[in-house]
């Protein structure tokens, strides 16, 4: 495999999978020329005209859809951790001895861990999506076939539209969903609030099925996603758990060190004067974040402030300043509990959102760069504010990106981490694997200080009185490198073989992950 | 005579944190043989291992089957397990493996300084250790007694040690719970060397209690050629230790405090402990009572609901109300609420700003006699007027440079 250095001097291979890739050129910097996919034009005639769709299980429904080998599978991850339908219908591709099936999910869970046996198998090639706990073990031991491609929301949707994906076959779970192929989420017993991951493979793939455990007579309203569509419609008993699904009540961390974190974050954004009249902010449904959102709540109480929009991840937290007139409206990317599913279901300021409203960044424009801050974690970050987040300092795979680099394009983008966990500093010199460049990265909050890039000198300027603990980045990292018994030794890795890409959000590639040497 | 073979120290299994296990076996011949699991492996796993090195060269240790299950425990809790381990087969072996004193932990104390909140960590779990500091207590309480388990106590001895030297408290006053005595008496020595400030003696009942601490803790001190002041803070919980509670408070000049522990209390009398809080009214007052005419600080006991910060904000105000002027905390979040509570009032502030003035006014014009309007203010006026704007300094209610 041949590797170059790409702009942020990271090797990267030239071909991945058998397709040649464009190494990263700096952030904005690489303009694509080409024009977006394009589809064959469909007939009406050629479609039921009573709108009844339904075929009798899906593996009918892959029959007819043409499922052969080699083929490109998409997934969406809105049923989280509860999603039982992705094992069936891969369980359905062997039963019908299927090979080589490029999986491209919009994220994976523990509970697709259940796929290793099809990957060792050989039904499926490789990943892009994401590869969490077992999958990213799996992958970075150098099991996987092919090379896995990490994308964010954001860059899925932009390689689904510039065609460098092109989806055979889109297989998209629907907790309520008519025969005509109208579907949501905020409705039946799977309910999982908006299925806004799956609006790219409806659009674009050449096939669609849809697959429902709440089948309604049409019209299924609201139509989160188009029948017009989609080629098929599969009614199951089961899509899956849904106490996994959505978690009945969010939890809020009880760490004392995520609440002082939390709570700095909430501070900080306060004397920034980013807190202030018709405000927007991105918060994610990690223990922290919640715990910044009730920091938030309070200031914006006190002084009477209304945020004109939040973004999230909602949890009854965000439904509840929502509830309380203490902002316009909710932009939901997904939803983390069965108050934000209420909520979304019942109230029209609670709206759904898509990666091409959110994060597409072969748009013109979108909703990421528009909002006034952005909390986000990380696996790691640097000295010079570049993060990692898909990677830990042992060199394993273990998050998907997410939102994450789309979120980065935030006016202002807060990292939140604590210092170390356990012996591990998260402060490095370079991180493992480079997901988010420094350059757009503004504020890493940690508990033991707030260390601001040194480009942002206005965010600087407007905390320089502040009793908040304002410290230079390589200050933290010295003290914890103390703490800890110096710098952490680099993980051993094979750098002649990767075995996953990070794409950056406008499909170039950002950096390598390699095969761990044990 | 039975021959102890094997060694061990510390925690193992699959949900501990920020810890480590340590066994070692003594062998004949075969030199040592080491068996490392960590999930920091490829991150410190050779600076692990060249512990184990350093300390089986310190110890001469020759031959011995090492084995090491750790779960990302810090350098200073590696060490004190392994000794911990080693003491065990060798308890007759005095030399100590000190971790180097950080740079940041020689500050000293000083008897009447603010002590609003005081935050239990349990001895022997190492994963609180790093960051408490960063909550901001007036004090840290490295607990040997009550939290500790009796077959760990040698363990967390060397853990409490070791953290002392290497763990920065980021200023918070260094204190450390002792055993009941006697056995608190053995405690001294691995804590007296590395600049402890307050010891607090659980379960005081007697001035002699009291005395034989500070007798212990100056010959370790006159041992190690120690000049800093140690003070100590009795701990009344039982209803003798609150009769004798004047004569424990007076029993020594280093006695900086009275606390008072209201379960162990509450225990002795056969009663509930309530939220109210009127069966130990009497104790409490009587702590109050006999601080003050000793010329120390009285220190309320801790509030053991750490969700219910209403409930502490409450218990605060009471005790603030009482006399006292600290308050146990056994959960980081509940610090910021005691300081708080015990903030002065605006009133209280802009009465003691008036006196503190008109105190420095007549001082200026060499005036014996302060007054305030048609009051005469005499010193216990000032004082409590200073204390009051201190507080208000603290807690971020008055500029430190109100009076330029």
């Amino acid at each position: 495999m041949k590797l170059i250095k790409n702009a942020v001097n990271r090797l990267i291979p030239t071909i991945i999978n058998g397709e040649k890739q464009i190494p990263f050129k700096g952030v904005d910097k690489f303009k694509s020329s080409g024009r977006i996919a394009s589809l064959q034009i469909r007939t009406c005639a050629d479609y039921p005209s009573d709108g009844n769709k339904e075929v009798k299980s899906l593996k009918d429904a892959l029959k007819k859809a043409g499922l052969k080998d080699g083929m490109t599978i998409s997934t969406h991850h809105h049923l989280r951790n509860g999603d039982q339908l992705t094992n069936i219908l891969f369980d359905t591709i062997h039963s019908m001895g299927v090979k080589n099936i490029r999986w491209f999910p919009s994220a994976s869970f523990p509970c697709h861990s259940y796929l290793i046996r099809y990957l060792r198998d050989g039904t499926i090639h490789h990943i892009e999506g994401s590869m969490n706990g077992p999958l990213g073990k799996f992958t970075t031991e150098g099991k996987m076939k092919g090379v896995g491609v990490l994308r964010s929301h954001g860059g899925r949707y932009q390689s689904i539209q510039d065609g460098e994906v092109h989806i055979d076959i889109a297989v998209i779970a629907a907790p309520t969903a008519d025969p005509f192929g109208n579907a949501n989420g905020v409705n039946g017993k799977s309910a999982c609030g908006g299925i806004g991951f799956a609006l790219a493979d409806s659009e674009y793939a050449d096939k669609v099925i849809v697959v429902t455990d709440n089948l309604v007579p049409f019209p299924c309203v609201p139509w989160q996603i188009q029948g017009n569509n989609v080629d098929y419609v599969v009614q199951v008993e089961s899509l899956g758990d849904p106490s996994k699904i959505v978690s009945g009540t969010t939890e809020m961390t009880k760490s004392p060190d995520r609440l002082l974190i939390a709570e700095y974050i909430a501070k900080f954004m306060d004397e920034a004067g980013i807190v202030k009249n018709g405000f927007s902010y991105q918060a994610g449904a990690g223990g922290t974040n919640l715990a910044v959102i009730l920091f938030l709540k309070e200031i914006m109480k006190a002084k009477g402030i209304k945020a004109r929009f939040i973004r999230g991840g909602s949890t009854k937290y965000l439904v509840e300043l929502l509830e309380e007139g203490l902002t316009d409206y909710i932009l939901d990317g997904q939803t983390f509990d069965l108050d934000g599913v209420r909520s979304m279901r019942e109230n029209p300021n609670h709206v759904m959102t898509t990666p091409f409203t959110s994060y597409n960044y072969h748009g013109k424009g979108n909703f990421a760069s528009m909002v006034d801050a952005t909390i986000l974690g990380a696996t790691e970050v640097d000295v010079n504010f570049n993060a990692n987040v898909v990677s830990h300092s042992d060199g394993y795979l273990l998050h998907g990106i997410g939102g994450w680099q789309n979120c980065l394009y935030s006016k202002c983008t807060i990292i939140a981490v604590p210092s170390f966990r356990d012996r591990i500093p998260v402060i490095l010199d370079e991180v493992t694997t480079l997901c988010g460049p420094g350059e757009l990265i503004d504020v890493i909050v940690t508990e033991r200080g707030i260390a601001i890039n040194p480009k942002r000198k206005d965010l600087l300027n407007a905390v320089k009185n502040s009793s908040l603990p304002i410290r230079s980045i390589k200050e933290i990292q010295k003290e914890v490198y103390e703490i800890c018994g110096g710098a952490p030794a680099k993980p051993k890795v094979d750098k002649k073989k990767v075995v996953a890409v990070v794409k950056w959000v406008d499909g170039t590639v950002l950096d390598s992950v390699y095969r761990v040497v044990t | 005579m039975l021959v102890v073979k094997k060694g061990s120290a510390g925690k193992r299994g699959n949900n501990i944190r920020s810890d480590c296990f340590v066994e070692i076996e003594l062998t004949k011949g075969k030199g040592i043989r080491s068996s490392l699991q960590s999930k920091v492996n490829s991150m410190y796993g050779q600076n692990i291992n060249d512990l184990i090195i350093t300390m089986c060269d310190f110890f001469e240790i020759k031959h011995a089957e090492i084995l090491v299950e750790d779960n990302g425990a810090l350098p200073f809790t590696l060490a004190a397990r392994f000794e911990a381990a080693y003491k065990k087969l060798r308890p007759d072996d005095s030399r100590e493996f000190l971790p180097s004193m950080n740079k940041n932990n020689f500050y000293l104390t000083q008897k009447d300084r603010m002590r609003r909140s005081r935050l239990y960590l349990p001895g022997n779990e190492p994963k609180f250790y790093s960051n408490a500091g960063l909550h901001k207590p007036d004090g840290i309480i490295l607990d040997l007694e009550d939290s500790v388990a009796p077959s760990e106590k040698d363990s967390a001895r060397y853990l409490v040690r070791n953290a002392l030297c290497s763990v920065d408290f980021y200023g918070a006053e260094r204190m450390v719970r002792i055993n009941q005595l006697p056995m608190g008496l053995n405690d001294l020595k691995f804590v007296v060397p590395h600049n402890v400030h307050v010891i607090l003696i659980p379960k005081c009942e007697s001035a002699i209690t009291v005395k034989d601490v500070e007798e212990e803790i100056n010959m370790i001190k006159a041992m190690n050629n120690i000049s800093a002041a140690i003070y100590l803070m009795p701990i009344i919980e039982s209803a003798l230790g609150v009769v004798k509670s004047y004569e424990i408070a007076t029993a020594s000049d280093k006695v900086c405090a009275l606390a008072v522990g209201l379960e162990d209390y509450t225990a002795d009398l056969g009663v509930e402990r309530t939220n109210e809080g009127r069966e130990s009214f009497y104790a409490r007052s009587t702590v109050v009572n006999s601080a003050k005419a000793a010329g120390v600080q009285a220190i309320d006991s801790v509030f053991s609901d750490v969700d219910d910060m209403e409930g502490l904000k409450a218990s605060v105000l009471e005790a603030k109300a009482l006399g006292f002027e600290g308050k146990g905390c056994i959960h980081p979040r509940q610090i910021k609420v005691v300081h708080d509570s015990f903030a002065p009032s605006e009133k209280e502030i802009e009465k003691a700003r008036k006196i503190v003035l008109a105190f420095n006014e007549a001082e200026k014009n060499g005036l014996g006699v302060v007054a305030l309007g048609s009051k005469m203010i005499d010193a216990p006026v000032v004082k409590r007027a200073q204390h009051t704007i201190n507080l208000a300094i603290l807690n971020g209610l008055l500029d430190k440079n109100w009076n330029k």
